[in-house]
């Protein structure tokens, strides 16, 4: 968020600016790219068996001996304090064993803020927890209530009595935009980006649209709730959670309560859906807390709406886009401006004004966004965080602009991709976006959309198609590390607290693993999910795949060299460097002359070892800041909506990916279709309903905010250009998040050439429309 | 949630025997318990109904017979029903999911309580139909579901059920069994405005069980008719606003109009100045149009429900226009 930040990041990049490409990560292209086997093909999930048949143990199902159960109080004002609190009833109830509040909780430090240069933080606020009569949010934790099963705590919970002196709040979105403040950067880039006089040549320019957009308030909703099983033991703290932050989640804990590192154990194998959402939030510290005070082990399972009042979600955005274009199309100008919703102890960005800079050509940009600070829960990050609300009102103002000019919107597309970073001038590690676009158009039959909005119809339905680009940014992190153990039978045993929330993290680098190392999928395995195991960053950013990837492409690398001084003299492989083998068939060979190799089995008897292990680490992610890494897609809608009653049917989503290579077709095609139905949501559904009378959030249950039902989600179809990104590892960028994003514009869009209406608000609700 | 007794009841008979001030009947549970557990409502002790008679029969007028313990599901499926009340079938199968459908009984679908946000917020938000005279915060608040007719100034919630549109429209009686004996009360007044007392959302007096729903003989209108509902997605949700229509003609007129809405009101919507006002005309959009006009003129809107008079009036009119254009 900081000045030096910026002078940092820039400095780096132009200094990266002058290095040979080849010196950087990805400087050789991975052979792996080309040379597959077990990767590209279709494979089913590892944990998928245990999963079917129940047996897969999840945060909350961890048996534990003389376990508490605990239940929340929410606060009921957004700011204030507590002056007066009564727990005797509580603590009267059957099976009750401790209320824990601010009067008798152990001190905790504040929880250290998720940030680039600290992978061992996980918090998501920096506000004191449970420390004091202070009440900061509406939904704030007051009590904790520990009993002998959940529903005797619940009860008790209801008994607890509360009473606030409320001051001041600062709960509305249009008042908190007067004092709004504007951040110095945004993730790892600066802020504000003005670039060639945008005012001019917008005021110039023979097209142009000039429209606001709005997104509301989201949550995550995966079906697994927040939950953890807590306990201490000798002094060493023990959390079962369900967390995509596995690391950062045992580093912040032995923060805030002063414990060493390695005296927090987090162990999350299994992960029901996260997100973003699931990373540490007050649910493990109070948990934690409450197990210390009461001396037993506690889970905690938050209900939906103590979900809702406790783990942020997506800020509300409202973003003016102003597009400039000449007379054939060409972007002269793109401004982007806007505010979302971001407390000063919220720590994720909301960075949605990165979207239009990576995208297209434009020959101007003015862009920067604000953030107004209100008494509110604070964010965490959502699925395609920036882009996924970014994309909506820039791809929503595209297709105005294309309606303007007359001219097809993949037209207009097409006369602005960009063969270079836009703004840096970075060259792309690789980008093919248009290839998406002609993919997509002809399998959803572009060629039969009408340009001329309303023109279709079925009886009172009106039929209408529309496209828009996704985005989202390559990102790998540093110092992941990833064991590889081969044992006696020549098989190669991968381990790294990698995170497992049902995207296939086992399973895809099984596959790498067999294919690195010239092995049979049956001869490796794959460990993941635990604090003991080898340090990995958490899972986010779609970042995963691609650092625990060069985690294991390092480690085979130390293997090679560690084969060859285990094999010694008496082998065909004596003299032979590291350089000079590849691994196949079970083993080492030369490369020059394959005749000479020698099998794992053989290299470990003849040293008398069981086992050898190595462990590798991913460095740092240089690429990314001499290349514009980025992956797109085209996304196509077709739907119909009804003239009598606004109600959207969408009858076809078709999602084109440009992410370099796919290395397992199975979960690919799930990662994309999940994330294109979140962004289904987004377009017809999903709100936060804040009533900003009291900065309480209203929507707390699944059945106030909506998400898609199978009804609405029609068929999809997923396809990939499959084109190798030669920068990355495996050829791969990651796939875990761009399918949410341009989905709600191809929407949009799609209900303007239905109708001729331009709804620039989400959801598209019926209301909306007649 | 309160901790509970619970006891199956043998019989009718035994049921209402049980009935005493802290005890609840329970039908499928799918309302009751979650109020329970949200601790909105509580209960020393519930008496399960969901297991007593559970048939459907023709009475003597050729009428149907209906045993408050029958499941939704069941009565969608039933043949008589979706022969002769197609409407019927259409509404329930509108309602809620599968799985719930599966539990839910008669009796608790006609009970069951509005879904205001407010009304749901024990701990967070003020409503006069929880807790009488505490004020109302869906007023001013999020009330995009709540009511456009006969609300008042302490409640503005709607009766959230599907079902109960389409029993409005088809004329059907409720039949109960308390302390006091037997009677017998038209759907159509068995819910209540709420006035100044919406805490009192029925006629049903203390200690009364729903023993059944008696639908009349289904007449010219009712075997054409049919039901729409207008929601936020396309299953799983509750009714922004919902039609159950019927319509009979002759030499190009109509003889008989029924409609009824949901979403509108704290109880299911019987238009019967729209239906006065059709009868002996041709069904033209125009005069169907007018005629739901009629209806609506003392709609109130709310802060987020205007939307919801344009709604009603368009989906009433494409019902009737369709059932007209079908029989014609
Ligand atoms: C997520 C969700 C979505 C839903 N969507 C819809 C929808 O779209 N449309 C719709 O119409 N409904 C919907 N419903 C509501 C559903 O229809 C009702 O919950 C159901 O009909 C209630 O029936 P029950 O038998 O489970 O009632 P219960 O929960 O058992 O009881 C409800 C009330 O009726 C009383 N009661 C039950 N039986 C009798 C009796 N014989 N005599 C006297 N009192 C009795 C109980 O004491 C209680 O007060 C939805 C519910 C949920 C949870």
């Amino acid at each position: 968020m900081s000045k030096l930040q910026n002078a940092i990041i820039g400095g780096v990049r132009a200094v990266l600016g002058q290095v040979p490409a080849a010196w950087l990560p990805g400087g050789t292209p991975d052979p792996l790219i080309d040379k597959r086997v077990a990767l590209g093909g279709q494979q089913s999930r590892v944990d998928g068996p245990d999963k079917v048949r129940g047996v897969a143990r999840f945060a909350a199902e961890v048996p534990m001996e003389d376990l508490l159960y605990a239940t929340f109080v929410h606060s009921t004002i957004a700011r204030g304090r507590i002056v007066e609190l009564d727990t005797s009833a509580a603590e009267a109830a059957p099976g009750v064993q401790l209320v824990m509040t601010h009067r008798n909780a152990p001190k905790m430090s504040v929880p250290p803020a998720i940030g680039i240069t600290n992978l061992k933080a996980a918090g998501n606020h920096t506000l004191p927890i449970m420390q004091s009569s202070e009440i900061r949010w509406n939904g704030q934790v007051v009590a904790v209530v520990l009993a002998d099963t959940r529903e005797k705590a619940d009860h008790a919970a209801t008994l607890v009595r509360v009473r606030y002196e409320a001051s001041p709040a600062r709960t509305r979105f249009e008042v908190g935009k007067r004092s709004a403040y504007t951040p110095e950067s945004l993730l790892v880039e600066r802020n504000r980006l003005d670039k060639g006089d945008a005012g001019k040549k917008l005021a110039e320019a023979a097209f142009k649209i000039d429209a606001v957009y709005t997104t509301p308030w989201e949550n995550h909703n995966p079906i697994e709730p927040h939950a953890a099983t807590i306990v201490w033991r000798d002094g060493k703290l023990i959390v079962h959670d369900a967390t995509q932050m596995i690391n950062a989640t045992a580093g912040s804990l032995a923060k805030i309560f002063g414990l060493k590192a390695e005296d927090v154990h987090v162990s999350s194998p299994y992960v029901g859906g996260g997100f973003g959402a699931k990373g540490m939030w007050d649910h493990q510290i109070l948990g934690a807390a409450a197990a210390r005070l009461s001396g037993r082990p506690v889970r905690i399972t938050l209900s939906r709406a103590s979900m809702h009042r406790l783990v942020g979600g997506r800020t509300r955005t409202e973003q003016r886009v102003a597009l400039g274009a000449d007379a054939d199309g060409k972007l002269k100008a793109l401004l982007h401006h806007g505010y979302g919703v971001k407390p000063l102890h919220s720590v994720c960005d909301e960075a949605f004004s990165l979207t239009g800079r990576s995208l297209y050509a434009s020959e101007s940009f003015d862009v920067v966004q604000h953030y107004v600070d209100l008494d509110l829960l604070a964010n965490s990050f959502m699925r395609g965080p920036g882009e996924t609300p970014g994309t909506f009102a820039i791809e929503c103002a595209m297709d105005e602009l294309a309606h303007a000019i007359g001219m097809d919107p993949i037209e207009l597309r097409r006369r602005n991709a960009s063969t270079r970073d836009p703004v840096s001038g970075a060259p792309h590690s690789q980008n093919a976006m248009m290839a998406a676009y002609d993919l997509g158009a002809a399998r959803i039959g572009w060629d039969r959309r009408t340009p001329e909005p309303g023109t279709r119809r079925d009886g009172e339905w009106l039929i209408g198609m529309g496209c828009a680009s996704g985005t989202f940014p390559f990102t790998r992190m540093p110092g992941s590390s990833a064991r590889i153990t081969i044992d006696a039978e020549g098989h190669a045993h991968v381990a790294s607290a990698a995170h497992e929330m049902g995207m296939g993290t086992a399973t895809v680098q099984r596959q790498h693993t067999a294919d690195r190392l010239g092995l049979p999928l049956d001869h490796v395995t794959v460990t993941i999910g635990d604090s003991s195991l080898p340090f990995a960053s958490f899972a986010g950013g779609s970042s995963q795949t691609a650092s625990l990837a060069a985690a294991i492409s390092a480690a085979s690398r130390k293997l090679a060299t560690e084969l060859i001084q285990l094999a010694g003299n008496d082998t065909p492989l004596a003299g032979l460097k590291a350089s000079e083998v590849e691994f196949a068939d079970g083993g080492l060979r030369s490369v020059e002359n394959p005749a000479r190799q020698e099998s794992f089995v053989s290299i470990l008897r003849r040293a008398s070892r069981r086992e050898l292990s190595v462990i590798g680490e991913s460095g740092a992610p240089l690429e990314i800041l001499k290349f514009s890494m980025h992956s797109t897609s085209a996304i196509f809608c077709e739907l119909r909506v009804s003239e009598v009653t606004g109600e959207i049917r969408v009858d076809r989503l078709v999602g084109a990916f440009d992410c370099g290579r796919i290395l397992n077709t199975k979960t690919a095609t799930s990662q994309f279709k999940g994330g294109m139905i979140m962004g289904l949501g987004m377009a017809l559904a999903e709100e936060t309903l804040l009533d900003e009378r009291t900065g309480r959030i209203m929507s707390t249950s699944l059945a106030d905010y909506h998400v898609p039902v199978h009804l609405d989600v029609p068929d999809i179809d997923v396809l990939w250009t499959d084109i190798a990104d030669p920068r990355a590892p495996l050829g791969a960028r990651g796939i875990g998040e761009i399918g949410t994003t341009g989905v709600a514009a191809a929407v949009a869009n799609a209900v303007f050439n239905a109708t001729g209406k331009r709804v620039r608000e989400l959801p598209l609700t019926l209301d909306r429309l007649i | 949630m309160m901790p509970f007794g619970y006891v199956r009841a043998t019989d009718r008979a035994d049921a209402v025997a049980r009935a005493g001030s802290g005890t609840r009947f329970l039908g499928g549970g799918t309302n009751l318990v979650d109020l329970l557990r949200q601790n909105m409502e509580q209960a020393s002790n519930l008496v399960d109904v969901s297991r007593l008679d559970g048939s459907i029969r023709e009475s003597h007028g050729g009428g149907l017979l209906i045993d408050a313990s029958v499941r939704n599901a069941a009565l969608a499926a039933h043949p008589l029903v979706r022969r002769r009340y197609p409407v019927l079938t259409r509404a329930l199968l509108a309602g809620a999911s599968a799985q719930i459908r599966n539990m839910a009984t008669v009796g608790g679908n006609i009970l069951q309580r509005t879904r205001c946000l407010y009304f749901y917020d024990v701990d967070g938000a003020r409503c006069n139909k929880r807790q009488p005279g505490a004020g109302c915060d869906a007023r001013e608040g999020f009330n995009r579901y709540h009511a456009i007719l006969g609300a008042s100034d302490q409640c503005v919630a709607t009766h959230p059920s599907d079902m109960c549109v389409a029993l409005a429209m088809l004329d059907a009686v409720i039949h109960l069994s308390g302390p006091d004996g037997e009677r017998s009360v038209p759907l159509a007044d068995f819910h209540a405005l709420p006035n100044a007392t919406p805490q009192v959302e029925t006629v049903l007096k203390q200690g009364e069980l729903i023993t059944g729903v008696e639908l009349p003989p289904p007449s010219d209108a009712v075997t054409h008719s049919e039901y729409r509902k207008v929601r936020d997605r396309s299953s799983y949700a509750f009714a922004l606003i919902s039609v159950a229509g019927g319509l009979a003609l002759a030499d190009g007129r109509v003889t008989e109009v029924r409609i009824a809405l949901g979403g509108v009101a704290a109880k299911p919507w019987r238009a019967r100045r729209a239906e006065t006002a059709l009868v002996g005309r041709a069904p033209s959009r125009d005069a169907i149009l007018a005629a739901i006009r009629e209806e609506l003129v003392d709609a109130r809107p709310l802060s987020g429900n205007a939307f919801k008079i344009g709604l009603a009036e368009r989906t009433v009119t494409a019902v009737l226009t369709d059932l007209a254009g079908a029989r014609a």
